[in-house]
This record gives structure tokens, C-alpha cells and sequence, in this order.
């Protein structure tokens, strides 16, 4: 087998310029959608919600200033390929370094508390960030980053529910969970669900599914099917653009799935703001 | 779109004549705070100690800003959610607090509150944190400085945009879905 070597320097360059760029950049899906539902909206407070979100999006981009001051916790799912190696340090450090600098050099809010329950003081450089690592065959290494913002984290659930709860149970579930989040989590929203594999699994594919561009679909099209009934029914929930009432709730839902036990069908809904930051890079 | 311009400290005339979805402006001073300042406001309260900040008039504002770039006063600056700050709240207006600037939706105890004491909720606009800063002119610590983005600020604002989310007569203009 052939090794490539990359230095840890590199990883921790490309890992400090990605989050700099998502929190500066918002992706051209998000801008889309933001701009037909700017045309779609009736009412006057909900077409100028929309419309200063997007001058927001443009001042941050030209002055690269951060979206949203909540540059949240950083997120990495990382597909390793085997073959690499890693030169002149250690991976997780490398990315944890990289992290580190974005937040410091590129005038992020550090919001990562060290202690959930007793200490909860501030770590003041936004680490530990949080990995999720697959091996793969090849060699290079490519990394799907995003930040998670709280104000809708906070707004997530999961849910055990069984086979008998069938579609119309998962359905419930996530429009339900939409419901009670209303206007808290800076809606339009952005709805992650994952489907299937075990409580954790569920919740994983749930965050992986707020950082799919909104403008692709589940490669099942039944999944496919879901995704665009959900986005329509929560569409008529009413709540709108900063929760003012409009026909935009939300500008995306997103599934993914995985097998699960003969006797389970866990579903996790990852609530994602309008600000649904990410990038990937392959190394 | 109707906008009113509102200079700050509100006075009792300007918050009976603000209503819920109306539009406006903010130019003045405001004060900061949110989860851990208002803990630790609240347990002096609890306490019966001194606050390290005159509540009296003020406006509020839910947030905890990103560092600013060298030659800006402030990071980008939006809201944070309002009803984390709920169970500290009313403690907290009756003890001055004339407004506040956060979003999403607040509980029934806020809202009693704030009909009692004549307070007016204002929602800016989650997310459009660097729009929002520019309106942003001046940020100073008064209180709580080791908290870092969390300590309490003084912001002074100019045609600071907001909507009346909650007016002093307990109607909202936030959708019930
Ligand atoms: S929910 Fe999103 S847009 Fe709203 S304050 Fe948090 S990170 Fe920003």
C-alpha cells in the first residue's frame, strides 16, 4: 500500500481557513432560497426580515466579519483515507489546532464551556471541537466542517419511536418538534432528520443532514418525497421569518437514514437556523 | 413600511404608545446582559445584595457579541433567545427594567410582568448579527468583565432596528403557529 504523508501543519491550515470561510461565506442554497422567498412572502414584516438577512449575508462576506455571533461549536465528520499518514504531529491535535486559530485569529465568539453542569467555565479558544471519523480507502482526507449555532441546537430531539409508529408516527414526531422550537431558533429554519441506526447513530445522521446543501434530496425518492411534504406542511405552521408570521418556516428539510434494529425506528431532528454553515475540504 | 424612531431611555408616554409588529428604530444607550449575568443578578437579588448596574430605565439587549475586528466598536452583535432569561426576568423588572431586545417567545410570567410594570419587548433579528452591528457604535464594560462575551456592556446605538415583539399591554406579534 502507498502512503502519502501530510504534514500536520497543513491539516491545521486548512482546517482554521475552513471555519474562517463558513462563517464568513453563507452557501449559494441558503442564498437562493433566501432570495425566492423574499419574492414569495406577502406580508411586509416577513419580506423585510428576509431582506435584511440577506444584506446581512453580504456585509459579512465583504467585510468578512461572522454571519451570526454565534460562530457555535465546531462540528467535523472526516472521512480518513487509510493510506495517509501523518507527519510531524497528530491528527485530532491538528484539527483542534486549526480550530483554535479560526476562532482566535478570525474574531470568532468563543462559546465553549469546559464543564457542562458545575464549572462551566469558558475554554476561550472555542475547543474542543467535536469529531466524527470515518476510514476510508484512499488517500487523502476529506472533511465536511460546520458550526453549530445554540439558539436552535437547543431546539433538537430524538425519539425512540418503534416500527408500529410507521411513517405517520416519524412524520408526527418531526412536525411536532418543529412546532414547539416556533419562533425560537431564528427561523427560517433549516430541519436535520436522521432515521434509523440506534439512539446515538440516529442524532449523528440528524447534525450530517443540517449540513447537506438544502437544494439536494435523499437518493431514495421516497425519502425524497418526505423531505418536500415536511418542508410544505411546516411551511403552513405559520410561524415565518424571525418568527413573525409568513409562509417561510423553513427553507429546507433534509433526511438521512441508516439500517436500525428489527425492533426500533429512532428519529433525531437537528434544528439548523437560516445561518447553516459549512464547507468541505479534501486534503 | 411605517418605522418609528425612538430615542432611548424609553419613557412611559413612548412604551404606551408602541404596540405589537410595530417597527422602530433605536437611538441611544442600552445595556447588555444574558445567561450568566443574569444568574448572577439574579442571585444578588435573591440575596437582597446591591446590583452592580442601575436597572432604573434601562433597555436590555440579549446578546453576547463576537470579538470586533480592529476599527470596528463591536463584533457582529444579534440576539440571543429571550426565554432562557424568563425565570430571571420578572426579578428583574421589578426592579426598573423598561425594555428588552432579544427574540423568540417569552412565558406567561414575563408577560404578567411586564403589563405590571409597563415593559415592552422588543425582537431584533435573529442571525442578522453583522447587519445589526453596524448600527452598533460604541461598547464599553460595566459590569462582569470576566464573563468576556457574556459580561455586561454598555452599547450606545444608532437606528438600531427592532420590532415590538411583546408591547406593555401583554399583545404579541409573534405567530402562535
Ligand atoms: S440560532 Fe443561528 S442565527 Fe440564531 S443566533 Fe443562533 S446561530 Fe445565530
Amino acid at each position: 500500500m502507498n502512503v502519502r504523508e501530510i504534514s500536520a501543519a497543513a491539516i491545521t491550515g486548512a482546517v482554521k481557513q475552513a471555519f474562517m470561510d463558513l462563517n464568513y461565506h453563507i452557501g449559494s442554497d441558503i442564498l437562493s432560497a433566501l432570495q425566492t422567498a423574499q419574492q414569495t412572502e406577502t406580508s411586509p414584516v416577513a419580506q423585510n426580515v428576509l431582506s435584511q438577512l440577506l444584506e446581512n449575508h453580504r456585509i459579512a462576506s465583504e467585510e468578512e466579519i461572522p454571519i451570526c455571533q454565534d460562530t457555535g461549536m465546531a462540528v467535523l465528520f472526516i472521512q480518513y483515507g487509510e493510506q495517509v499518514v501523518i507527519r510531524d504531529g497528530h491528527f485530532e491535535e491538528a484539527v483542534q489546532e486549526g480550530v483554535r486559530q479560526a476562532y482566535t485569529d478570525g474574531y470568532l465568539r468563543k462559546s465553549v464551556v469546559d464543564d457542562p453542569v458545575f464549572d462551566r467555565v469558558n475554554t476561550k479558544d472555542n475547543t474542543p471541537a467535536l469529531l466524527y471519523t470515518d476510514i476510508v480507502p484512499g488517500d487523502k482526507i476529506t472533511i465536511l466542517a460546520g458550526c453549530k449555532g445554540f439558539g436552535s441546537e437547543n431546539m433538537s430531539a430524538v425519539k425512540m419511536l418503534t416500527p408500529s409508529a410507521g411513517l405517520e408516527g416519524v412524520r408526527q414526531f418531526i412536525l411536532d418538534t418543529v412546532h414547539y422550537a416556533g419562533p425560537n431558533p431564528c427561523p427560517p429554519i433549516v430541519v436535520g432528520v436522521g432515521i434509523g441506526g440506534t439512539f446515538e447513530k440516529a442524532a449523528l445522521l440528524a447534525k450530517k443532514a443540517t449540513l447537506r446543501p438544502i437544494n439536494t434530496h435523499h437518493t431514495d425518492e421516497r425519502y425524497a418525497a418526505l423531505e418536500d411534504e415536511l418542508l410544505t406542511a411546516i411551511n403552513t405552521m405559520g410561524y415565518g421569518p424571525a418568527g413573525l408570521g409568513g409562509q417561510t418556516t423553513a427553507l429546507g428539510v433534509n433526511i438521512e437514514t441508516s439500517p436500525t434494529h428489527i425492533a426500533g425506528m429512532p428519529v433525531a431532528v437537528n434544528i439548523c437556523c437560516h445561518a447553516a454553515r459549512h464547507k468541505t475540504i479534501t486534503i | 413600511m411605517n418605522i418609528k424612531k425612538i430615542t432611548l431611555p424609553l419613557t412611559d408616554d413612548v412604551i404606551s404608545d408602541l404596540h405589537a409588529g410595530d417597527s422602530v428604530l433605536l437611538t441611544g444607550t442600552v445595556i447588555t446582559g444574558r445567561d450568566a449575568a443574569h444568574k448572577r443578578l439574579y442571585e444578588l437579588l435573591e440575596k437582597g445584595e446591591e446590583l452592580p448596574v442601575n436597572l432604573q430605565g434601562e433597555v436590555i439587549y440579549y446578546v453576547g457579541p463576537a470579538p470586533a475586528k480592529p476599527g470596528h466598536a463591536v463584533g457582529p452583535a444579534g440576539p440571543t433567545s429571550s426565554y432562557r432569561m424568563d425565570k430571571y426576568t420578572p426579578a428583574l423588572l421589578d426592579r426598573g427594567l423598561k425594555g428588552m431586545i432579544g427574540k423568540g417567545a417569552r412565558s406567561e410570567a414575563v408577560i404578567e410582568s411586564m403589563k405590571k410594570n409597563g415593559v415592552v419587548y422588543f425582537a431584533a433579528i435573529g442571525g442578522a448579527a453583522a447587519l445589526i452591528s453596524r448600527s452598533i457604535k460604541k461598547a464599553e464594560v460595566l459590569a462582569y468583565e470576566d464573563l468576556g462575551t457574556e459580561a455586561i456592556y454598555r452599547f450606545t446605538v444608532e437606528d438600531f432596528p427592532a420590532i415590538v415583539a411583546i408591547d406593555a399591554y401583554g399583545h404579541s406579534a409573534l405567530a402562535k403557529g
